[in-house]
């Protein structure tokens, strides 16, 4: 027997009972009274080929972490069916399960060990086999279980890099905002440079909510959305289908690009609708939410040859006179606006409106 | 049909024979993409238009390409993680061909709707036995007559196989064993786990 005996291994009949424990669970160890090691089990001692556990005092090489406050044998004895957590003492420090019952007649006691979840690295530090799992062990099936997982895993999380990068890429080719189904900075930049093209005239109108940081604070993302949702439908209504271009072009921002319109009454006209409609309570979850917005627009009317980023930027300055005006109105750009002082950006954060 | 058969048709192809190939058979299944994804399902005859296609393209006999996929799919580096799970099935070469009656359960518990063929072992002396191959598409037998050769040469063992043929849908294996223990065999280590 591999792991050595202190005085009863010897004799024939013990013999016989240590070949039958060595198949049916060989990571056992015997222990005698005085709490010494009298055999252990073939799996046990593969574990410590050069330092044989037969004779050693059990709690020299093996620590028990719990139940905490066992130190001898008669603590051993009285833990008794408990399950108890060890490890080796020397390195590789293995940690085991185990459990502990008293031999009749008093003479000793028998533990049986396991590996438990540590049964990976136990296989790949002792380089085990199957024939060191008792034939009932469920180890092989365990790790069968964690290589199968572990390779389907792999290929799922392959699958779903891929997918991710497909979105991603499929997203930069988009025109279309997919929280509001408006079109996107893309869609708008593109179908600016074809109205510019064609020097048809247009008008560029931006428009930024109001108080929406306050909706999305105080009654989260999901309001927020719904807001944002609600107001791409208003800005749909207020234009019209087919000629003007809707896009989001930031968290709470819009464009709205009129083609063949330069009407400034009418475009006022559409910026108040839209405004007044924007003011109106919007319902989410039994919550009310209050927003409005600034307008300010700029013509194509105005410049010579109007280039997009001026444009863009002349609506933009036209937005920031509403702001500074208040909030909830509607500016036409024009070449004071610039000589207007900055506004430090605390001024645009006024009381929100109750929500 | 499960996207991992799809899969491993296109591995075969590929790392057998290049992916130009891979490319040409593609586009004689018409399927309109390259790359069969293992984790999705497909329409189940995309698969034999892919075989079909392979076999058109490499001008071999179905049985053959299909035998060769089954040496593949147990003996190529990139389908180590196969030949591993298989060889968790026994200890030697018969013990691994008792585990194959649990092998679509073993598929399952990985893969959940991965559908195999049923497998049954008939043992008729401890040296010959016949394994039958039903409820899959025409042919999974020959992949298995790959599978088990090379499984068998992986084991180190020394066996004759005879693909009796199909009748009533189902597929039978003659399996002789002359030595189990004829051969060194691959070594198996239990802890390597394959990337």
């Amino acid at each position: 027997m591999t792991g050595g005996s202190k005085k009863s291994g010897a004799d024939p009949e013990n013999a016989g009972w240590h070949g039958i424990l060595d198949r049916l669970c060989p990571m056992h160890v015997l222990l005698d009274k005085s709490g010494h090691i009298t055999h252990a089990g073939p799996t046990m001692q593969k574990l410590r080929p050069d330092a044989p556990l037969g004779g050693e005092r059990f709690f020299e090489r093996f620590e028990l972490r719990r139940p905490h406050a066992v130190n001898s044998m008669d603590d051993l004895i009285a833990s008794s069916g408990l399950k108890l957590h060890l490890r080796f003492r020397d390195v590789p420090t293995t940690a085991f399960k185990g459990v502990l019952m008293p031999l009749p007649r008093e003479d000793g006691a028998i533990m049986n060990l396991s590996f438990g979840i540590s049964v990976l690295d136990a296989v790949r530090d002792y380089r085990l086999t199957s024939a060191d799992f008792a034939a009932t062990d469920l180890a092989i099936e365990m790790l069968y279980l964690v290589e199968a997982k572990s390779a389907a895993m792999e290929a799922s999380r392959r699958l779903n890099q891929r997918l991710q990068g497909a979105k991603i890429a499929a997203e930069e080719q988009a025109f279309t905002d997919t929280l509001t189904g408006l079109k996107n900075r893309r869609a708008l930049d593109h179908v600016l440079g074809r109205v510019i093209e064609t020097d048809a005239p247009f008008a560029v109108m931006h428009v930024d909510l109001d108080f929406f940081k306050a909706v999305n604070d105080r009654l989260g993302h999901a309001a927020g959305d719904h807001v944002l949702q609600e107001v791409a439908r208003i800005m749909i209504d207020a234009t019209r289908r087919g000629k003007d271009t809707v896009a989001r072009t930031g968290g709470d921002e819009f464009v709205i690009l009129f083609e063949g319109l330069i009407d400034r009454a009418a475009l006022d006209r559409v910026a108040l609708r839209i405004i007044g409609e924007l003011e109106k309570p919007i319902r989410f979850e039994g919550h009310v939410c209050r927003v409005s917005a600034s307008c300010g627009t700029a013509l194509s009317s105005d410049y010579a040859s109007p280039g997009v980023e001026r444009i863009m930027a002349d609506a933009d300055a036209a937005l920031y006179a509403s702001k500074r005006q208040g909030r909830a109105c509607h500016t036409f750009f024009s070449p004071d606006l610039l000589s207007l002082p900055a506004m430090p950006p605390t001024d645009l954060s006024g009381p929100p409106p109750r929500n | 049909m499960h996207g991992m058969i799809n899969r491993a048709i296109q591995r075969f192809v590929t790392d057998t024979y290049g992916a130009e190939r891979w490319t040409c058979v593609a586009s004689a299944a018409e399927l309109g993409f390259t790359d069969f994804e293992a984790m999705l399902v497909y329409d189940a005859a995309l698969t034999q238009r892919v075989l079909d296609a392979v076999c058109g393209d490499l001008e071999k006999p179905c049985e053959e390409v299909l035998e060769d996929i089954g040496t593949y799919l147990v003996s190529h580096p990139n389908a180590e993680a196969l030949r591993r799970l298989l060889r968790f099935g026994g200890v030697d070469f018969v013990e691994f061909l008792h585990s194959l009656d649990d092998l679509p359960d073993r598929a399952r518990l990985a893969v959940p709707d991965l559908d195999l063929p049923e497998l049954d072992l008939y043992e008729h002396s401890p040296n010959r036995f016949a394994l039958t191959v039903r409820g899959s598409p025409d042919g999974f037998g020959h992949v298995m007559m790959g599978v088990l050769r090379t499984l068998a040469d992986d084991y180190g063992a020394l066996v004759l196989l005879d693909h009796r043929g199909e009748r009533n849908g189902q597929e039978m294996i003659d399996i002789t064993l002359i030595e189990a223990g004829f051969a060194e065999g691959r070594d198996f280590d239990l802890g390597a786990r394959a990337g």
